[in-house]
């Protein structure tokens, strides 16, 4: 037994954030006056660099390393290149918005690497006390930048919220996953514990026991419904910059630990876990569309309207698990989840766009006539919540189209039906920003004058919404090869 | 029955009565001794199992370190706690409903998968696995595992540690900028001061000398 340096080199891509994290604390403690600046760009930097490492080490075979804890696999690479992406995105769309509200201290860009930091270890775990502190890295630095503005009451309420309600859901997950240990005779190893419950004539009761805990500690990480009570209070309570990375990446690396615990150790158990995420995927889609109906703060009925996306993804997720629907089922959730990433920035990126010094867009009429003070604008939240309420053409309306497929192939006939009827309603709380944008008056003037680096990159993104919605073959056949490669191949 | 049963028992009895008294002990500072007497009997246990220096560390840190930082800090915040206690009555019978159910229903599924049967035997104990060198005692084990097969969990868990410090920091140091500022003074711009930053010359135009003569205006005012 001893330690191999070539073990290093699987997670190159983890060694080098971990180090520059170490590095940017230490940069920033002594560079005085350009810290603020230096932690920005360096973390961008690291973000880039880490990309590079990722996409450059992509391979269709899975590696695994540190005695099978960490795994290197396609579903892994291209999750862990949205997870940067979407963090990269986040931080440039919320810095002129620190910057006004003098909130972009380096702690910041620090407490952001050390939260994707977690999301990749969570990304490529095989083991579950790495799934575990991988979790707990990511939602301890989440729980900080949630109450991050310490002086503002909200803020930190909000924080509080939801760092007590995260640390009952990592006590439920923990408590889970030490059944499966004690039912699979001290397997913590994903494969292993695979191989324990398949062969062996393991106790079905102790590991379905431990099964509703594992379930009930992702559905309070995916925010989904009836573990959503922080979500609204929590989008709503923290800085919108804040609110960007909340929506956006955490729920990739969510859906990560979904696939790891459900998906690759517990598949013998797959008509058990189905049948609770179909109850909690009915559930979020019900709750999250009627719910957002009568909001009047967008960062609310975004928040809300997130809990029905995040059902939709889990109907994806629960029509995986035979071998042959393996593939589409978990790459339609895969794809709905980056697609959700994308919608998600956009919409709070539009919400940073309208707020200034003093000034919190935080309320629906804040987008009445946006048409008229900026069309350019107007147009893009237009492709952004036309893209969120499903209708054809943007990639939205393919995510939804995919999970719905996969479901219906699946043979749960009734949950389409509910999530179309759902998705129906719920298109008359998106309808009714675009109505506002395009048929009301102005109630404010001011012109907009957000950066050029949010501006240019926050068009970008909107036109990848449009772009990918009328060509949305390429991502598809990615999701669709990694989960091939990942669940069919190497069973 | 054996004596390390019932030193067993013995320890475990007194750690589910600690348990209890934590959480049902009305006065703060009493929960926290019974935290303490937990960790005492759990150390117990862990000796027996021979983890003796598990048992060790769990006193020396959380009873020597933990419980006595969170006794001062239970003693010196004024905390009311009667009124966190308000509502209590109120949750209660929804409460001790749902409690009651899932402790009987955990009770019925573990007594079902575990009650009466063997354990399953551990698919490979942490030193078993490879040929394990001559290394007598616990820390030397613990240290080799540490470093050798879990040494990815171990530096990730340091860097949670890291999370940790980097949140406590941003979250509470002030710059002070408010009302106290002027009450710090930056032992380098103390060591460079120039005489001239000490006083200021400020010419200025005289002024007409106010009627009453050499009568200060400060001192007119006070009469």
């Amino acid at each position: 037994m001893s330690f191999d340096v070539s073990n290093l080199y699987s997670a190159t891509a983890e060694v080098f954030v971990a180090i520059m994290i170490l590095a940017i604390m230490l940069a920033t403690a002594f560079a005085r006056d350009i810290a603020r600046g230096l932690a920005y760009v360096l973390t961008q930097l690291t973000l880039i660099v880490a990309t590079f490492i990722t996409f450059f080490t992509l391979e269709a075979t899975s590696d695994f390393a540190f005695s099978n804890m960490f795994v290197r696999d396609p579903p892994g690479g291209i999750l862990k290149l949205m997870v940067y992406l979407s963090m990269m995105v986040a931080l440039l769309y919320g810095r002129g918005y620190l910057a006004d509200r003098k909130l972009d201290r380096p702690e910041y860009y620090l407490l952001a690497l050390l939260t994707t930091l977690g999301m990749m270890v969570m990304i490529t775990a095989n083991h579950l006390l790495i799934l575990y502190v991988g979790l707990e890295m990511m939602s301890l630095a989440l729980y900080a930048l949630v109450a991050f503005d310490r002086d503002t009451a909200r803020s930190t309420e909000a924080g509080m919220k939801y760092f007590v309600l995260g640390a009952l859901a990592s006590g439920l997950l923990l408590y889970g996953m030490s059944m499966i240990y004690g039912a699979t005779g001290g397997s913590l190893e994903l494969s292993a514990v695979h191989q324990a419950v398949a062969s062996k004539g393991v106790d079905k009761t102790v590991l379905l026991f431990g099964l509703v805990f594992l379930v009930a500690g992702i559905s309070f990480k995916l925010g989904v419904a009836p573990f959503h009570m922080w979500v609204p209070d929590v989008y709503q309570g923290s800085p919108t910059a804040v609110t960007l990375i909340l929506s956006s990446a955490p729920k990739l690396a969510a859906f990560a630990l979904a696939l790891r615990l459900l998906a690759s150790a517990l598949p013998e158990l797959a008509g058990h876990w189905q049948s609770m995420l179909l109850f909690v995927a009915a559930m979020s889609i019900v709750l999250g569309n009627l719910a957002a109906l009568i909001q009047h703060n967008i960062k609310r009925m975004l928040a809300y309207s997130g809990i029905s996306h995040m059902g939709f993804m889990l109907m994806g997720l629960l029509s995986g698990g035979e071998a042959s629907a393996a593939a589409t089922g978990y790459s339609s959730a895969m794809f709905y989840a980056i697609s959700y990433a994308l919608m998600t920035l956009a919409a709070f990126g539009m919400v940073v766009l309208l707020s200034r010094e003093g000034f919190e867009a935080e309320n629906i009429e804040d987008f009445k006539g946006l048409n008229r003070r900026n069309p350019w604008f107007a147009l893009l939240m237009l492709f952004v919540m036309f893209s969120m309420a499903g209708i054809p053409f943007f990639v939205g309306f393919f995510a939804k189209f995919s999970v719905l497929q996969a479901v219906i192939q699946a043979g749960h006939f009734w949950i389409a039906v509910l999530a179309v009827t759902m998705s129906l309603i719920g298109a008359f709380y998106y309808l009714r920003v675009v109505k506002f944008m395009y048929f009301d008056e102005p109630v404010d003037n001011t012109p907009l004058n957000a950066s050029g680096e949010l501006q240019v990159m926050l068009s970008l993104n909107g036109v990848a919404i449009a772009l990918l919605g009328l060509m949305p073959g390429t991502l598809l056949k990615w999701c669709e090869g990694a989960m091939r490669a990942a669940f069919v191949v190497g069973g | 029955m054996e004596f390390s049963t019932f030193i067993f028992y013995f320890f475990a009895t007194v750690l589910v009565l600690a348990g209890l008294g934590v959480i049902t002990a009305r006065n703060p500072v009493y929960a926290a001794l019974f935290l303490v007497l937990a960790f005492f009997s759990a150390g117990g246990v862990w000796l027996l199992l021979s983890a003796e220096f598990l048992a060790i560390v769990l006193i020396m840190v959380y009873v020597g370190a933990v419980m006595v930082l969170f006794l001062f800090v239970v003693m010196m915040l004024d905390i009311d706690f009667a009124h966190l206690r308000e509502g209590f009555w109120k949750y209660l019978p929804m409460g001790a409903a749902v409690g009651v159910l899932l402790a009987v229903e955990m009770g019925l599924v573990l007594a079902n998968g575990f009650g009466g049967k063997p354990m399953p035997a551990a698919a490979a104990t942490i030193t078993g696995q490879a040929t394990p060198v001559a290394c007598g005692n616990n820390i030397c084990e613990l240290g080799r595992v540490l470093y050798t097969e879990y040494a990815y969990p171990f530096e990730l868990a340091a860097l949670v540690l890291l999370v940790a410090m980097i949140a406590a920091v941003s979250l509470t140091l002030r710059r002070r900028s408010g009302p106290y500022s002027e009450k710090y003074i930056s032992p380098e711009s103390q060591v460079a001061v120039r005489h001239e930053d000490r006083m200021m010359l400020v010419k200025m135009a005289a002024e007409k000398e106010a009627p009453e003569g050499p009568a200060a205006p400060a001192g007119a005012e006070g009469q």
